[in-house]
């Protein structure tokens, strides 16, 4: 039976600027699975890092919540106390960054980092080593013994990113959070970060959080995809579903433009025009509408809800368009 | 959008809407402005002596009291912040923009240039500015001028610093890349790309600075190593005043809040200014 | 005659030699792809041929002319006619000045005082399909995609013939890169312009590039026509690269050749082929140094080629 784990239910966060509220996330719903692999899709200023830092209560003094839950194990973390959510971040909850290079302490051995991060658990420091070495030649780093001794300038970027996850999944956590993991890396070292990460997720059954813009790999690693535009969710789905029926014009259009999908050398490749909106201050109706070209009057006219176009695979999109299609 | 307004207007902008730079900007406003008009401030010449009223309390006729000589001390803090300023800034800038030079050369320049202009930066560091101080005093006696000097040979080597590690760190930034690659000369790579991004924080460096070289001067007088008497200097009611606190406390007030004030307002707006000036930063706030 | 001829460069930082022996030609209006690992040498190599980066060893022939190791007086006039285009598109251009004047920057660089500046800006953003009142904008107030359209600009100010372009798609978005690409083609076809790209995103080079060499550790392992790499590539490291290139497609069935570890360390190359550690198809013969063999325009060095 599936259970949910995490639930984001209405989330809506503005950042108080001197122009006004900047409104970053707007009525996010989506849900994750104990166990499951779901991708957030989006390119810069989807509000992909407003949503992370929303989670794990990271955010920036101007950031205000004005609705909604985040909801884990059935518990709002919006209104836990601080206590609380530090012990659940790094145990129950960890992160994996996108820049591999900073995420380290350049000071000090992986073996001590690896350590210090353990310091939860009541084992001896001989158990605490050994588990850190097995977590290393987990991610496929060879010697993991000898290597725990070194320095992070002393790895490459891809190895580094693998220690990252090493580390994040040292507490066996049942969230992994992975903010962009493989975009600062070569698609050979990409592949690699991948497949570890596929198999040390099914290996602890903990769920995965995997945001990227980048949709091949979405497609080949998550069960689940949350498509979002400008702060807020325009489809969410079966990873089938969405690659293979879009069913908002912006995800079918954001598919178009990868150039993985273009097999022949094409003379012109698609695009989508434009730019994203100003959040701070909002156009009327649909979010997407100044860049799509199926727009229609009722776009700018209010602004469409997500709303459910298949039951069984839980597939849902936020246009007027399938609201026409299914009336008609 | 903001780009309408010119990058000076959003800096003003910028310090006034943060409280702490607009109460620094108000005590700088009005130190700058008594300076320039002092002269009418000043209910009294405050050189003027008038034995009859000496070491007065405070009253409505003298607001600071008086001094050991009858002078009005109110008009002596109003007229030394003069002598302050006429220290203050030539000396933080004359430094400032010598050490940009320098220091730029030296972050740009071959290697050889780079370490020879370190040690010599070094060298004059070594000097406790006192001790130097001093050692220039006796040479060429007291003045208002050697003050300056002095400051500034002292500060030149902090200022050539940072110009030089900014310079090398920004030395190698893709944008001093490509108009390298455009065929840019030294000369515009350094005076048009970098020294924009430099001059900024040497900016505010200074601003925090000039509170310090107010507080020397006021020390060098107050050891009589400054400005001669019977021209006003905050140092020189300080000194004063120690040597009279028994019989009245006013000039200690008179001579050190000024300092105070002068060092808390600098401050204040250097370092909201350090906030301001970066673009970038400026974007967030 | 080749509008750029690269004939064996070498560079060297103290003991890491970063370039061993690189050597390729591009034709006037062609486009010439090099791709590789991040630490192949790529970069240095455009560096190296825009005098940015020292090159100790080889010679660096533009339009016939020897350039390696020119003093920067003897460049001057030919910058002119080569641009070049850095990775970070915002952090590539100066923070403090506004894109007009970014953008004419090049005439000034250059002397030519009778422009007007202004007409030139608005020329200038026009063809890159920027609205005229960008002139006013800083860099910082750009987007990605909008900083990468003011490079291209600013690189085609002087009407060049060569365009060093360093992953010119780099931290743009999926549905801007086409943009960017589209733009980059157009102007090809409009000015006869030849570009080197250097990216590690294979599905961009298949739009853009004529030809492509493959760098690893500071070589070409092969190289040849985009059609024919992607169709027919014979080298095991070009396989693997072309069989990372991931799809947007979850049933898609991806081929992988898994490629053993990270590329060594330029300090303790490996004996022999340098790939061999790394290669799935290496055999013992692979412990001789390959050399570059060259036949129908493909080029190689592989003891251990694949057939299609």
């Amino acid at each position: 039976m599936t259970e949910v784990l995490l639930e984001i239910d209405n989330l809506s966060v503005d950042y108080e600027t001197g122009r006004g509220d900047l409104k970053a996330l707007r009525n996010i719903s989506f849900s994750l699975n104990k166990g499951e692999i779901v991708g957030i899709v989006g390119e810069s200023g989807c509000g992909k890092s407003t949503l992370i830092s929303s989670i794990l209560r990271l955010t920036a003094p101007n950031t205000r919540f004005r609705e909604g839950e985040v909801r884990f194990k059935g518990r709002n973390l919006l209104n836990i106390s601080e206590q609380d959510m530090r012990s659940l971040r790094g145990s129950d909850i960890s992160i994996v960054f996108q820049d591999p290079m900073q995420t380290h302490n350049p000071v000090l051995t992986i073996g001590r980092q690896m350590l210090d991060i353990q310091h939860r658990s009541s084992a001896t420091k001989a158990e605490k080593l050994h588990r850190a070495a097995e977590m290393l030649s987990a991610v496929g780093i060879p010697d993991p013994q000898a290597r725990l001794k070194q320095f992070p300038h002393e790895f490459s970027g891809g190895m580094r990113q693998r220690i990252a996850i090493a580390m994040a999944l040292m507490s066996e956590p049942d969230l992994l959070i992975a903010d962009e993991p493989t975009t600062a890396l070569d698609a050979t070292l990409e592949v690699q970060i991948i497949e570890h990460l596929r198999s040390l997720q099914q290996d602890m059954n903990c769920a995965v959080l995997f945001i990227s813009h980048h949709l091949g790999v979405i497609a080949e690693l998550c069960d689940r995809v949350v498509v979002m535009y400008a702060g807020a969710v325009v489809e969410s789905g079966d990873v089938r579903e969405i690659f293979g029926n879009p069913k908002h014009p912006y995800t079918r259009r954001l598919i178009d433009c990868d150039p993985g999908h273009i097999k022949e050398r094409a003379r012109v490749l698609p695009t989508i025009p434009g730019e994203v909106p100003d959040l701070a201050n909002l156009p009327k109706g649909c979010i997407f509408r100044e860049r799509c070209d199926q727009a229609m009057p009722r776009c700018t006219a209010s602004v469409p809800p997500l709303q459910t176009i298949a039951e069984i695979t839980g597939h849902r999109a936020a246009c007027w368009l399938n609201h026409e299609e299914m009336a008609s | 959008m903001t780009n309408s307004r010119s990058e000076l207007t959003q800096i003003v902008v910028g310090i006034v809407r943060d409280p702490l730079g607009l109460v620094g900007l108000l005590i700088v406003g009005s130190i700058v402005f008594c300076a320039i008009f002092a002269a009418w401030i000043a209910p009294y010449d405050p050189v003027a002596m008038n034995i009859q009223a000496r070491l007065e309390g405070p009253s409505l006729a003298h607001p600071l009291g008086t001094d050991q000589l009858g002078r009005d001390t109110f008009s002596r803090v109003i007229m030394g912040s003069q002598v302050a300023l006429k220290v203050a800034l030539p000396a933080v800038f004359g430094a400032m923009f010598i050490g940009l030079a320098l220091g730029m050369i030296a972050g740009y320049g071959p290697k050889w240039l780079d370490n020879l202009l370190m040690l010599l930066f070094d060298t004059l560091r070594s000097f406790p500015t006192v001790m130097f101080a001093l050692a220039v005093v006796a040479l060429v006696g007291p003045s208002l001028q050697t003050v300056v000097l002095v400051v500034m040979a002292t500060s030149i080597p902090t200022y050539a610093r940072v110009a030089r590690t900014q310079t090398l760190s920004l030395r190698n930034s893709e944008f001093i890349l490509a108009e390298r690659a455009m065929g840019a000369s030294v000369f515009r790579i350094l005076g048009v790309h970098m020294l924009p991004n430099i001059i900024g924080v040497l900016a505010v460096l200074a601003a925090m600075d000039i509170p310090t070289v107010i507080a020397l001067e006021a020390g060098l007088s107050f050891l009589g190593l400054g400005v001669k008497p019977p021209t006003p200097s905050w140092g020189a009611l300080l000194k004063d005043g120690y040597a009279l606190i028994r019989q009245t406390p006013w000039l200690v007030v008179g001579g050190g809040l000024p300092v105070i004030l002068a060092t808390l307002g600098f401050t204040f707006f250097g370092e909201t200014m350090r906030d301001v000036v970066d673009p970038k930063l400026r974007k967030q706030r | 005659m080749s509008l750029l001829q690269v004939q064996d460069l070498k560079t060297s930082y103290g003991k890491v030699n970063v370039l061993a022996g690189v050597s390729f030609q591009v034709e006037p209006g062609e486009t010439y792809a090099l791709v590789g690992e991040s630490g192949s040498g790529k970069t240095t190599v455009i560096r190296a041929i825009a005098g940015l980066a020292p090159a100790q060893h080889g010679s660096v022939k533009f339009n016939g002319m020897e350039i390696r190791g020119a003093s920067e007086r003897k460049l001057r006039p030919l910058r002119k006619d080569i641009a070049m285009m850095f990775q970070d598109p915002v952090g590539s251009l100066s923070p403090r000045l506004t894109v007009g004047r970014l953008i004419t920057e090049p005439y000034k660089i250059q002397g030519m005082k009778d422009r007007d500046l202004n007409l030139e800006a608005k020329r200038l953003l026009e063809m890159v399909n920027l609205p005229s009142h960008f002139a006013d904008r800083f860099p910082y107030q750009l987007s990605g995609g909008q900083a990468r359209r003011v490079g291209v600009a600013r690189a085609l100010a002087l009407e060049p013939k060569l365009i060093l372009a360093d992953e010119p798609t780099a931290g743009l978005d999926v549905s801007v890169q086409g943009e960017l690409l589209n733009l980059l083609n157009d102007l090809r076809e409009r000015l006869g312009l030849a570009m080197v790209i250097i990216t590690h995103n294979l599905n961009v080079v298949r739009h853009v590039a004529d030809r492509m060499g493959i760098m690893y550790l500071g070589r070409l392992v092969e190289e040849g026509t985009t059609e024919e790499i992607f169709r027919a590539s014979r080298h095991p490291y070009t396989r693997c690269l072309l069989s990372a290139n991931s799809e947007p497609d979850p049933d898609a069935r991806l081929e992988r050749i898994a490629l053993k570890g990270e590329p060594p360390s330029l300090l303790t190359r490996p004996h022999g082929c340098e790939f061999r550690e790394r290669c799935p198809f290496a055999h013992s013969g692979c412990e001789r140094v390959p050399v570059w063999e060259v036949e129908n325009g493909h080029g190689l060095r592989c003891l251990a080629p694949l057939t299609s």
